[in-house]
Protein backbone atom coordinates (compact mmCIF):
# COMPACT_ATOMS: atom_id res chain seq x y z
CA UNK A 1 0.00 0.00 0.00
CA UNK A 2 1.49 3.33 -1.11
CA UNK A 3 0.01 5.26 1.80
CA UNK A 4 2.12 3.31 4.28
CA UNK A 5 5.38 4.22 2.58
CA UNK A 6 7.63 7.15 3.41
CA UNK A 7 8.24 9.83 0.80
CA UNK A 8 11.75 8.46 0.23
CA UNK A 9 10.32 4.98 -0.39
CA UNK A 10 7.71 6.31 -2.84
CA UNK A 11 10.48 8.29 -4.56
CA UNK A 12 12.44 5.06 -5.04
CA UNK A 13 9.41 3.38 -6.61
CA UNK A 14 8.88 6.36 -8.92
CA UNK A 15 12.53 6.25 -9.94
CA UNK A 16 12.35 2.51 -10.58
CA UNK A 17 9.18 3.07 -12.65
CA UNK A 18 7.28 0.63 -10.43
CA UNK A 19 4.58 3.24 -10.13
CA UNK A 20 3.69 6.48 -11.94
CA UNK A 21 3.30 9.93 -10.40
CA UNK A 22 -0.36 9.90 -11.49
CA UNK A 23 -0.97 6.57 -9.73
CA UNK A 24 0.65 7.89 -6.56
CA UNK A 25 -1.36 11.12 -6.63
CA UNK A 26 -4.62 9.33 -7.49
CA UNK A 27 -4.15 6.86 -4.65
CA UNK A 28 -3.77 9.65 -2.09
CA UNK A 29 -6.69 11.62 -3.59
CA UNK A 30 -8.85 8.49 -3.27
CA UNK A 31 -7.75 8.05 0.32
CA UNK A 32 -8.61 11.64 1.17
CA UNK A 33 -12.12 11.26 -0.28
CA UNK A 34 -12.66 8.01 1.58
CA UNK A 35 -10.97 8.70 4.92
CA UNK A 36 -10.93 12.44 5.54
CA UNK A 37 -14.58 12.64 6.60
CA UNK A 38 -13.37 11.01 9.85
CA UNK A 39 -10.74 13.71 10.44
CA UNK A 40 -11.71 16.98 8.69
CA UNK A 41 -8.01 17.52 7.96
CA UNK A 42 -8.50 19.05 4.50
CA UNK A 43 -10.30 22.30 3.67
CA UNK A 44 -9.58 22.10 -0.07
CA UNK A 45 -8.53 19.12 -2.17
CA UNK A 46 -6.81 20.10 -5.42
CA UNK A 47 -7.85 17.01 -7.42
CA UNK A 48 -7.57 18.34 -10.99
CA UNK A 49 -4.54 20.52 -10.44
CA UNK A 50 -2.77 17.72 -8.55
CA UNK A 51 -3.29 15.24 -11.40
CA UNK A 52 -2.05 17.79 -13.95
CA UNK A 53 1.02 18.39 -11.77
CA UNK A 54 1.52 14.63 -11.53
CA UNK A 55 1.67 14.30 -15.32
CA UNK A 56 4.24 17.09 -15.52
CA UNK A 57 6.21 15.42 -12.74
CA UNK A 58 6.15 12.16 -14.66
CA UNK A 59 7.79 13.83 -17.69
CA UNK A 60 10.54 15.10 -15.40
CA UNK A 61 10.99 11.63 -13.94
CA UNK A 62 11.07 10.08 -17.42
CA UNK A 63 13.76 12.53 -18.46
CA UNK A 64 15.92 11.12 -15.66
CA UNK A 65 16.83 14.43 -14.03
CA UNK A 66 14.63 15.03 -11.06
CA UNK A 67 14.51 15.96 -7.39
CA UNK A 68 13.66 13.16 -4.91
CA UNK A 69 10.37 14.93 -4.09
CA UNK A 70 9.31 15.10 -7.74
CA UNK A 71 5.92 13.36 -7.99
CA UNK A 72 5.40 13.24 -4.20
CA UNK A 73 2.06 14.62 -2.93
CA UNK A 74 2.40 17.25 -0.22
CA UNK A 75 -0.44 18.77 1.85
CA UNK A 76 -0.19 22.49 2.65
CA UNK A 77 -1.47 24.31 5.70
CA UNK A 78 -4.20 26.68 4.54
CA UNK A 79 -2.31 29.80 5.63
CA UNK A 80 0.23 29.27 2.82
CA UNK A 81 -0.74 31.35 -0.19
CA UNK A 82 -1.38 29.31 -3.33
CA UNK A 83 -2.04 31.12 -6.60
CA UNK A 84 -5.54 30.35 -7.91
CA UNK A 85 -6.23 27.99 -5.00
CA UNK A 86 -8.38 29.19 -2.12
CA UNK A 87 -6.42 30.11 1.02
CA UNK A 88 -8.79 30.59 3.94
CA UNK A 89 -6.67 30.53 7.13
CA UNK A 90 -9.73 28.65 8.45
CA UNK A 91 -11.41 32.04 8.84
CA UNK A 92 -14.73 33.29 7.52
CA UNK A 93 -13.03 36.60 6.71
CA UNK A 94 -10.96 34.79 4.03
CA UNK A 95 -13.54 32.12 3.19
CA UNK A 96 -13.43 32.88 -0.54
CA UNK A 97 -9.96 34.41 -0.81
CA UNK A 98 -7.99 33.20 -3.85
CA UNK A 99 -4.41 34.53 -3.71
CA UNK A 100 -2.90 36.02 -6.86
CA UNK A 101 0.56 34.71 -5.87
CA UNK A 102 2.21 31.64 -4.36
CA UNK A 103 4.29 31.42 -1.17
CA UNK A 104 8.00 30.93 -1.86
CA UNK A 105 8.11 27.62 0.06
CA UNK A 106 5.26 26.26 -2.08
CA UNK A 107 6.75 27.68 -5.28
CA UNK A 108 9.98 25.82 -4.56
CA UNK A 109 7.99 22.59 -4.26
CA UNK A 110 6.10 23.35 -7.49
CA UNK A 111 9.40 23.98 -9.25
CA UNK A 112 10.84 20.58 -8.32
CA UNK A 113 7.65 18.77 -9.37
CA UNK A 114 6.14 18.00 -5.96
CA UNK A 115 2.33 17.74 -5.99
CA UNK A 116 0.22 20.23 -3.99
CA UNK A 117 -2.53 17.78 -3.09
CA UNK A 118 -4.63 20.04 -0.89
CA UNK A 119 -4.94 22.69 1.79
CA UNK A 120 -5.21 21.60 5.41
CA UNK A 121 -7.35 22.75 8.30
CA UNK A 122 -5.88 24.83 11.12
CA UNK A 123 -6.86 27.00 14.05
CA UNK A 124 -8.15 30.27 12.60
CA UNK A 125 -5.09 32.33 11.55
CA UNK A 126 -2.95 29.67 13.30
CA UNK A 127 -4.17 30.82 16.72
CA UNK A 128 -4.80 27.81 18.93
CA UNK A 129 -3.39 24.80 20.68
CA UNK A 130 -5.87 22.06 19.83
CA UNK A 131 -7.22 22.95 16.35
CA UNK A 132 -10.66 23.56 17.84
CA UNK A 133 -10.64 27.22 16.70
CA UNK A 134 -11.19 26.56 12.99
CA UNK A 135 -14.22 28.30 11.47
CA UNK A 136 -14.72 25.10 9.48
CA UNK A 137 -14.82 22.60 12.32
CA UNK A 138 -12.32 20.85 14.56
CA UNK A 139 -9.79 18.35 13.26
CA UNK A 140 -9.90 14.84 14.74
CA UNK A 141 -6.87 12.85 15.88
CA UNK A 142 -6.45 9.50 14.05
CA UNK A 143 -5.22 7.89 17.29
CA UNK A 144 -8.66 8.55 18.78
CA UNK A 145 -11.10 10.58 16.74
CA UNK A 146 -12.73 11.92 19.89
CA UNK A 147 -9.44 13.63 20.70
CA UNK A 148 -7.81 16.80 19.40
CA UNK A 149 -4.82 16.55 17.06
CA UNK A 150 -3.15 19.58 18.61
CA UNK A 151 -2.81 22.91 16.88
CA UNK A 152 -2.47 25.02 15.14
CA UNK A 153 -1.25 22.90 12.18
CA UNK A 154 -3.63 20.07 13.16
CA UNK A 155 -4.75 19.31 9.61
CA UNK A 156 -1.18 18.97 8.36
CA UNK A 157 -0.23 16.70 11.27
CA UNK A 158 -3.28 14.51 10.68
CA UNK A 159 -2.70 14.42 6.90
CA UNK A 160 0.61 12.62 7.56
CA UNK A 161 -0.53 10.62 10.59
CA UNK A 162 -3.66 9.28 8.86
CA UNK A 163 -1.58 8.66 5.70
CA UNK A 164 -3.62 11.04 3.55
CA UNK A 165 -0.35 12.52 2.26
CA UNK A 166 3.24 11.35 2.73
CA UNK A 167 4.37 14.87 3.69
CA UNK A 168 2.88 18.20 4.68
CA UNK A 169 3.86 21.75 5.54
CA UNK A 170 2.80 23.66 8.62
CA UNK A 171 3.77 26.87 10.38
CA UNK A 172 5.08 27.20 13.93
CA UNK A 173 4.69 30.42 15.95
CA UNK A 174 4.70 29.00 19.48
CA UNK A 175 4.74 25.26 18.76
CA UNK A 176 2.16 24.91 16.00
CA UNK A 177 4.19 22.29 14.11
CA UNK A 178 5.85 20.41 16.96
CA UNK A 179 2.83 20.23 19.27
CA UNK A 180 0.41 18.55 16.81
CA UNK A 181 3.29 16.38 15.51
CA UNK A 182 3.74 15.07 19.07
CA UNK A 183 0.03 14.47 19.63
CA UNK A 184 -0.37 12.68 16.28
CA UNK A 185 2.80 10.57 16.47
CA UNK A 186 4.70 12.07 13.52
CA UNK A 187 7.91 14.07 13.08
CA UNK A 188 7.51 17.87 13.02
CA UNK A 189 10.39 20.26 12.47
CA UNK A 190 10.63 24.03 12.95
CA UNK A 191 13.81 25.27 11.27
CA UNK A 192 15.86 28.24 12.47
CA UNK A 193 13.94 31.48 11.94
CA UNK A 194 14.97 32.83 8.54
CA UNK A 195 15.96 29.56 6.88
CA UNK A 196 12.59 29.15 5.19
CA UNK A 197 11.11 32.20 3.48
CA UNK A 198 7.90 33.48 5.06
CA UNK A 199 6.85 35.18 1.82
CA UNK A 200 3.25 34.17 1.19
CA UNK A 201 2.68 32.77 4.68
CA UNK A 202 -0.27 34.77 6.03
CA UNK A 203 1.40 36.55 8.93
CA UNK A 204 0.34 35.84 12.52
CA UNK A 205 3.35 36.98 14.60
CA UNK A 206 6.07 37.90 12.14
CA UNK A 207 9.02 37.68 14.53
CA UNK A 208 8.03 34.14 15.59
CA UNK A 209 6.42 32.48 12.53
CA UNK A 210 8.38 29.81 10.71
CA UNK A 211 7.34 27.24 8.08
CA UNK A 212 8.40 23.62 8.44
CA UNK A 213 7.68 19.99 7.51
CA UNK A 214 5.64 17.12 8.93
CA UNK A 215 6.76 13.61 7.98
CA UNK A 216 6.62 9.96 9.00
CA UNK A 217 10.32 10.01 9.82
CA UNK A 218 13.36 12.26 10.11
CA UNK A 219 14.73 11.39 6.67
CA UNK A 220 11.53 12.59 5.00
CA UNK A 221 11.39 15.72 7.18
CA UNK A 222 14.97 16.52 6.19
CA UNK A 223 14.18 16.03 2.50
CA UNK A 224 11.32 18.51 2.71
CA UNK A 225 13.27 20.98 4.89
CA UNK A 226 16.05 20.95 2.31
CA UNK A 227 13.58 21.59 -0.52
CA UNK A 228 11.79 24.59 1.04
CA UNK A 229 14.77 26.36 2.64
CA UNK A 230 17.13 28.94 1.18
CA UNK A 231 17.54 32.70 0.91
CA UNK A 232 14.63 34.63 -0.58
CA UNK A 233 14.89 38.33 -1.48
CA UNK A 234 11.09 38.57 -1.07
CA UNK A 235 11.43 38.03 2.71
CA UNK A 236 13.65 40.62 4.37
CA UNK A 237 14.15 38.35 7.40
CA UNK A 238 15.39 35.49 5.23
CA UNK A 239 18.98 34.49 6.08
CA UNK A 240 21.79 34.30 3.55
CA UNK A 241 23.18 30.82 2.79
CA UNK A 242 20.18 29.34 4.50
CA UNK A 243 19.43 26.21 2.51
CA UNK A 244 19.40 23.25 4.88
CA UNK A 245 22.05 20.78 3.78
CA UNK A 246 21.15 17.17 4.49
CA UNK A 247 24.04 15.35 2.84
CA UNK A 248 25.45 14.23 6.23
CA UNK A 249 22.06 13.27 7.66
CA UNK A 250 22.89 9.62 8.24
CA UNK A 251 26.48 9.97 9.46
CA UNK A 252 25.73 11.12 13.02
CA UNK A 253 26.23 9.21 16.26
CA UNK A 254 24.78 9.44 19.72
CA UNK A 255 28.18 8.86 21.32
CA UNK A 256 29.19 12.01 23.14
CA UNK A 257 26.05 13.92 22.15
CA UNK A 258 25.47 16.40 25.00
CA UNK A 259 21.79 16.75 25.87
CA UNK A 260 20.31 18.87 28.66
CA UNK A 261 16.92 18.50 30.35
CA UNK A 262 15.70 21.74 31.92
CA UNK A 263 14.04 20.96 35.25
CA UNK A 264 11.39 23.58 34.37
CA UNK A 265 10.14 21.15 31.69
CA UNK A 266 10.33 18.09 33.85
CA UNK A 267 8.25 18.97 36.87
CA UNK A 268 4.63 18.64 37.88
CA UNK A 269 3.52 20.49 34.70
CA UNK A 270 4.28 17.31 32.78
CA UNK A 271 1.83 14.39 33.02
CA UNK A 272 3.57 11.61 35.01
CA UNK A 273 3.03 9.01 32.27
CA UNK A 274 4.40 11.35 29.61
CA UNK A 275 7.38 11.94 31.88
CA UNK A 276 7.90 8.22 32.26
CA UNK A 277 7.90 7.63 28.48
CA UNK A 278 10.31 10.53 28.04
CA UNK A 279 12.58 9.19 30.79
CA UNK A 280 12.69 5.74 29.17
CA UNK A 281 13.61 7.41 25.90
CA UNK A 282 16.44 9.27 27.65
CA UNK A 283 17.72 6.03 29.23
CA UNK A 284 17.72 4.50 25.79
CA UNK A 285 19.85 7.36 24.41
CA UNK A 286 22.20 7.26 27.39
CA UNK A 287 22.81 3.56 26.74
CA UNK A 288 23.84 4.50 23.19
CA UNK A 289 26.42 6.92 24.55
CA UNK A 290 24.57 10.24 24.78
CA UNK A 291 25.53 12.36 27.80
CA UNK A 292 22.37 13.61 29.46
CA UNK A 293 22.41 16.14 32.23
CA UNK A 294 19.87 18.18 34.17
CA UNK A 295 20.03 21.94 34.28
CA UNK A 296 17.85 24.89 35.23
CA UNK A 297 16.64 27.52 32.74
CA UNK A 298 14.36 29.60 34.99
CA UNK A 299 13.23 31.97 32.22
CA UNK A 300 11.20 29.09 30.74
CA UNK A 301 8.67 29.80 33.50
CA UNK A 302 7.96 33.17 31.89
CA UNK A 303 7.69 31.85 28.34
CA UNK A 304 3.91 31.51 28.21
CA UNK A 305 3.35 35.07 29.49
CA UNK A 306 5.97 36.49 27.15
CA UNK A 307 4.49 34.64 24.19
CA UNK A 308 0.92 35.67 24.96
CA UNK A 309 1.97 39.31 24.98
CA UNK A 310 4.34 39.38 21.99
CA UNK A 311 2.36 37.14 19.63
CA UNK A 312 -1.00 38.94 20.10
CA UNK A 313 0.75 42.34 19.85
CA UNK A 314 2.20 41.38 16.47
CA UNK A 315 -1.07 39.74 15.43
CA UNK A 316 -3.13 42.82 16.28
CA UNK A 317 -0.94 44.75 13.86
CA UNK A 318 -0.76 42.06 11.15
CA UNK A 319 -4.51 41.44 11.17
CA UNK A 320 -5.30 45.13 10.77
CA UNK A 321 -5.21 44.53 7.00
CA UNK A 322 -8.45 42.54 7.14
CA UNK A 323 -10.93 45.36 6.88
CA UNK A 324 -13.25 44.20 4.11
CA UNK A 325 -11.73 46.53 1.50
CA UNK A 326 -9.17 44.42 -0.33
CA UNK A 327 -10.17 40.91 0.75
CA UNK A 328 -13.24 39.11 1.92
CA UNK A 329 -16.85 40.11 2.36
CA UNK A 330 -17.72 43.57 3.60
CA UNK A 331 -20.48 44.56 5.96
CA UNK A 332 -21.64 48.00 4.86
CA UNK A 333 -22.39 50.56 7.56
CA UNK A 334 -22.67 54.34 7.74
CA UNK A 335 -18.97 55.56 7.97
CA UNK A 336 -15.73 53.68 7.19
CA UNK A 337 -14.74 52.90 10.78
CA UNK A 338 -18.18 51.44 11.42
CA UNK A 339 -17.87 49.32 8.26
CA UNK A 340 -14.41 48.04 9.18
CA UNK A 341 -15.48 47.31 12.77
CA UNK A 342 -18.67 45.53 11.75
CA UNK A 343 -16.83 43.40 9.16
CA UNK A 344 -14.09 42.42 11.60
CA UNK A 345 -16.45 41.94 14.53
CA UNK A 346 -18.72 39.67 12.48
CA UNK A 347 -16.16 37.60 10.56
CA UNK A 348 -13.27 36.97 12.98
CA UNK A 349 -13.76 34.07 15.40
CA UNK A 350 -13.70 34.47 19.21
CA UNK A 351 -10.06 33.43 19.78
CA UNK A 352 -8.78 35.74 17.03
CA UNK A 353 -10.79 38.62 18.47
CA UNK A 354 -9.46 37.89 21.96
CA UNK A 355 -5.87 37.94 20.74
CA UNK A 356 -6.39 41.15 18.77
CA UNK A 357 -7.83 42.68 21.96
CA UNK A 358 -4.89 41.46 24.09
CA UNK A 359 -2.38 42.74 21.54
CA UNK A 360 -4.08 46.09 21.12
CA UNK A 361 -4.19 46.53 24.90
CA UNK A 362 -0.51 45.56 25.32
CA UNK A 363 0.51 48.09 22.67
CA UNK A 364 -1.81 50.88 23.80
CA UNK A 365 -0.63 54.09 25.36
CA UNK A 366 0.18 53.65 29.04
CA UNK A 367 0.59 49.87 28.90
CA UNK A 368 3.29 49.48 26.24
CA UNK A 369 6.18 49.62 28.72
CA UNK A 370 4.61 47.32 31.30
CA UNK A 371 3.66 44.65 28.76
CA UNK A 372 5.15 44.73 25.26
CA UNK A 373 8.49 46.33 26.07
CA UNK A 374 8.98 44.19 29.18
CA UNK A 375 7.99 41.02 27.32
CA UNK A 376 10.66 41.78 24.73
CA UNK A 377 13.20 42.16 27.52
CA UNK A 378 12.17 38.79 28.94
CA UNK A 379 12.53 37.38 25.43
CA UNK A 380 16.10 38.72 25.44
CA UNK A 381 16.72 37.17 28.86
CA UNK A 382 15.37 33.81 27.75
CA UNK A 383 17.38 33.73 24.53
CA UNK A 384 20.59 34.63 26.39
CA UNK A 385 19.92 31.88 28.95
CA UNK A 386 19.53 29.27 26.21
CA UNK A 387 22.62 30.53 24.38
CA UNK A 388 24.66 30.20 27.58
CA UNK A 389 23.40 26.63 28.00
CA UNK A 390 24.43 25.78 24.42
CA UNK A 391 28.06 26.52 25.34
CA UNK A 392 28.14 23.18 27.19
CA UNK A 393 25.35 21.34 25.41
CA UNK A 394 24.42 20.33 21.89
CA UNK A 395 20.66 20.35 22.45
CA UNK A 396 18.03 21.08 25.07
CA UNK A 397 15.58 18.17 25.30
CA UNK A 398 12.15 17.76 26.86
CA UNK A 399 8.76 16.23 26.14
CA UNK A 400 7.22 18.25 23.29
CA UNK A 401 3.87 18.48 25.07
CA UNK A 402 3.05 18.23 28.78
CA UNK A 403 0.11 15.95 27.98
CA UNK A 404 -1.11 13.44 25.39
CA UNK A 405 -3.91 14.41 22.98
CA UNK A 406 -6.82 15.82 25.02
CA UNK A 407 -10.48 15.05 24.34
CA UNK A 408 -12.10 17.52 21.93
CA UNK A 409 -13.73 20.14 24.14
CA UNK A 410 -11.99 18.58 27.14
CA UNK A 411 -10.01 21.63 28.24
CA UNK A 412 -12.25 24.59 28.91
CA UNK A 413 -9.91 26.77 30.98
CA UNK A 414 -8.38 29.17 28.43
CA UNK A 415 -5.20 29.67 30.44
CA UNK A 416 -4.68 25.93 30.93
CA UNK A 417 -4.95 25.55 27.16
CA UNK A 418 -2.41 28.31 26.55
CA UNK A 419 -0.01 26.87 29.12
CA UNK A 420 0.31 23.72 27.00
CA UNK A 421 2.77 25.65 24.81
CA UNK A 422 5.23 25.70 27.72
CA UNK A 423 7.78 23.35 26.14
CA UNK A 424 7.62 24.67 22.59
CA UNK A 425 7.62 28.47 23.07
CA UNK A 426 11.34 29.03 23.89
CA UNK A 427 12.46 27.91 20.41
CA UNK A 428 10.30 30.58 18.77
CA UNK A 429 11.54 33.25 21.18
CA UNK A 430 15.17 32.60 20.24
CA UNK A 431 14.56 31.62 16.60
CA UNK A 432 16.08 28.22 17.47
CA UNK A 433 15.56 25.12 15.34
CA UNK A 434 13.45 22.54 17.15
CA UNK A 435 12.04 19.14 16.28
CA UNK A 436 9.55 16.66 17.74
CA UNK A 437 10.14 12.93 17.22
CA UNK A 438 7.69 10.22 18.36
CA UNK A 439 9.24 8.39 21.33
CA UNK A 440 6.53 6.07 22.61
CA UNK A 441 2.98 5.87 23.90
CA UNK A 442 1.31 6.94 27.12
CA UNK A 443 -2.35 5.98 27.64
CA UNK A 444 -2.00 4.36 24.16
CA UNK A 445 -1.43 7.83 22.66
CA UNK A 446 1.75 9.26 21.11
CA UNK A 447 4.38 11.16 23.11
CA UNK A 448 6.83 13.52 21.41
CA UNK A 449 10.53 13.96 22.20
CA UNK A 450 11.72 17.51 21.51
CA UNK A 451 15.24 18.72 20.73
CA UNK A 452 16.05 22.42 20.46
CA UNK A 453 19.44 23.69 19.32
CA UNK A 454 21.29 26.94 18.70
CA UNK A 455 20.49 29.14 15.69
CA UNK A 456 21.72 27.56 12.43
CA UNK A 457 22.22 24.10 13.99
CA UNK A 458 19.48 22.67 11.71
CA UNK A 459 21.84 20.22 10.01
CA UNK A 460 23.13 18.97 13.35
CA UNK A 461 19.68 18.69 14.88
CA UNK A 462 18.41 16.64 11.93
CA UNK A 463 21.51 14.45 12.02
CA UNK A 464 21.10 13.87 15.78
CA UNK A 465 17.37 13.25 15.31
CA UNK A 466 18.07 10.64 12.66
CA UNK A 467 20.41 8.81 15.07
CA UNK A 468 17.89 9.19 17.92
CA UNK A 469 15.09 7.81 15.76
CA UNK A 470 17.27 4.75 15.03
CA UNK A 471 17.84 4.31 18.77
CA UNK A 472 14.09 4.55 19.44
CA UNK A 473 13.54 1.77 16.90
CA UNK A 474 12.63 2.14 13.25
CA UNK A 475 9.14 0.69 13.63
CA UNK A 476 7.05 3.71 12.77
CA UNK A 477 3.84 3.34 14.71
CA UNK A 478 0.60 3.74 12.81
CA UNK A 479 -2.60 4.81 14.51
CA UNK A 480 -4.56 1.61 15.28
CA UNK A 481 -7.57 2.88 13.29
CA UNK A 482 -5.54 2.44 10.08
CA UNK B 1 -4.40 45.32 37.56
CA UNK B 2 -7.96 44.94 36.42
CA UNK B 3 -9.62 46.24 33.29
CA UNK B 4 -13.04 47.92 33.34
CA UNK B 5 -15.83 47.42 30.84
CA UNK B 6 -15.24 50.93 29.50
CA UNK B 7 -11.58 50.11 28.91
CA UNK B 8 -12.61 46.94 27.06
CA UNK B 9 -14.92 49.08 24.93
CA UNK B 10 -12.07 51.53 24.27
CA UNK B 11 -9.66 48.73 23.26
CA UNK B 12 -12.31 47.19 20.99
CA UNK B 13 -12.66 50.55 19.27
CA UNK B 14 -8.89 50.89 18.87
CA UNK B 15 -8.85 47.37 17.41
CA UNK B 16 -11.78 48.19 15.09
CA UNK B 17 -13.85 45.32 16.43
CA UNK B 18 -17.59 45.80 16.82
CA UNK B 19 -18.53 43.62 19.78
CA UNK B 20 -21.89 42.85 21.34
CA UNK B 21 -22.46 43.59 25.04
CA UNK B 22 -22.19 39.85 25.73
CA UNK B 23 -18.85 39.70 23.93
CA UNK B 24 -17.56 42.78 25.76
CA UNK B 25 -18.37 41.15 29.09
CA UNK B 26 -16.80 37.87 28.06
CA UNK B 27 -13.62 39.60 26.85
CA UNK B 28 -13.46 41.62 30.05
CA UNK B 29 -13.34 38.37 32.02
CA UNK B 30 -10.81 36.75 29.72
CA UNK B 31 -8.59 39.83 29.55
CA UNK B 32 -8.57 40.13 33.32
CA UNK B 33 -7.68 36.49 33.66
CA UNK B 34 -4.82 36.84 31.16
CA UNK B 35 -3.58 40.09 32.70
CA UNK B 36 -3.56 38.33 36.06
CA UNK B 37 -1.19 35.72 34.63
CA UNK B 38 0.93 38.42 33.00
CA UNK B 39 1.74 39.74 36.48
CA UNK B 40 4.50 37.13 36.76
CA UNK B 41 6.91 39.12 34.60
CA UNK B 42 6.22 42.41 36.40
CA UNK B 43 8.51 41.51 39.29
CA UNK B 44 11.26 40.02 37.15
CA UNK B 45 14.51 41.97 37.15
CA UNK B 46 15.08 42.98 33.54
CA UNK B 47 17.16 46.08 34.25
CA UNK B 48 19.82 46.46 31.60
CA UNK B 49 18.34 43.74 29.36
CA UNK B 50 17.95 44.96 25.79
CA UNK B 51 14.52 44.25 24.30
CA UNK B 52 14.62 41.57 21.62
CA UNK B 53 12.16 42.37 18.85
CA UNK B 54 13.50 39.83 16.33
CA UNK B 55 14.20 36.11 16.46
CA UNK B 56 17.44 36.46 14.55
CA UNK B 57 18.74 40.03 14.36
CA UNK B 58 19.77 41.32 10.95
CA UNK B 59 20.94 44.73 9.86
CA UNK B 60 20.74 46.71 6.64
CA UNK B 61 18.73 44.34 4.50
CA UNK B 62 18.64 45.96 1.09
CA UNK B 63 16.82 44.87 -2.02
CA UNK B 64 18.17 45.62 -5.46
CA UNK B 65 16.20 48.35 -7.13
CA UNK B 66 15.21 46.42 -10.23
CA UNK B 67 12.06 47.12 -12.21
CA UNK B 68 9.82 44.10 -12.52
CA UNK B 69 6.38 43.28 -13.81
CA UNK B 70 3.90 44.05 -11.03
CA UNK B 71 0.75 42.07 -10.31
CA UNK B 72 -1.84 42.89 -13.01
CA UNK B 73 -4.43 45.33 -11.70
CA UNK B 74 -7.38 43.01 -12.23
CA UNK B 75 -5.67 40.26 -10.21
CA UNK B 76 -4.90 42.65 -7.38
CA UNK B 77 -8.55 43.70 -7.30
CA UNK B 78 -10.01 40.22 -7.74
CA UNK B 79 -10.64 39.53 -4.05
CA UNK B 80 -12.29 42.83 -3.21
CA UNK B 81 -15.96 43.08 -2.31
CA UNK B 82 -16.34 46.31 -4.27
CA UNK B 83 -14.28 47.80 -7.11
CA UNK B 84 -14.92 50.32 -9.85
CA UNK B 85 -12.86 51.55 -12.79
CA UNK B 86 -9.82 49.57 -11.65
CA UNK B 87 -9.94 50.89 -8.09
CA UNK B 88 -10.96 49.62 -4.66
CA UNK B 89 -14.15 51.27 -3.48
CA UNK B 90 -13.94 52.30 0.16
CA UNK B 91 -16.62 53.76 2.41
CA UNK B 92 -16.84 57.55 2.19
CA UNK B 93 -14.28 59.17 4.47
CA UNK B 94 -14.53 62.84 3.47
CA UNK B 95 -17.98 64.30 2.85
CA UNK B 96 -18.42 66.88 0.12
Amino acid sequence: MLNQLTAAEIAAKLRAKEVSAREVTQSFLDRIVKEDPHYNAFLTVNSDQALAQADQAQSKIDSGEHHPLCGIPIALKDNLSTRNIKTTCASRILENYVPPFTATSVQKLDDIGAISIGKTNLDEFAMGTTNENSAFGSVHNPWDTERAPGGSSGGSAVAVSAELAPLSLGSDTGGSIRFPAALCGVVGFKPTYGRVSRYGLVAFASSLDQIGPFAKNVEDAALLANAISGHDPLDSTSLKNSQINTSDLKTGSLRGLRLGIPEELFGPEIDPQVREVFELACDNLAREGAEIKRLSLPSINYGVTTYYIIAPAEASSNLARFDGVRFGPRIEKEGHIESFSATRGELFGPEVKLRIMVGTYALSSGYYDAYYHRAQQVRGLMTAEFERAYQDLDFIISPTSPIVAPKLGGITDQMALKALDLCTIPANMGGFPSISIPCGLAYDLPVGFQLTGPVMSDEKILQASYAIEQAFGRDYRRPPIL
Amino acid sequence: MSISLDEVRHVANLARLQLSETELLSFQGQLNSLLGHFEDIQNLDVSGVAPKPHAVAMQNVFARDIAHQPLPREEALRNSADTKAGLFIVPTIIEE
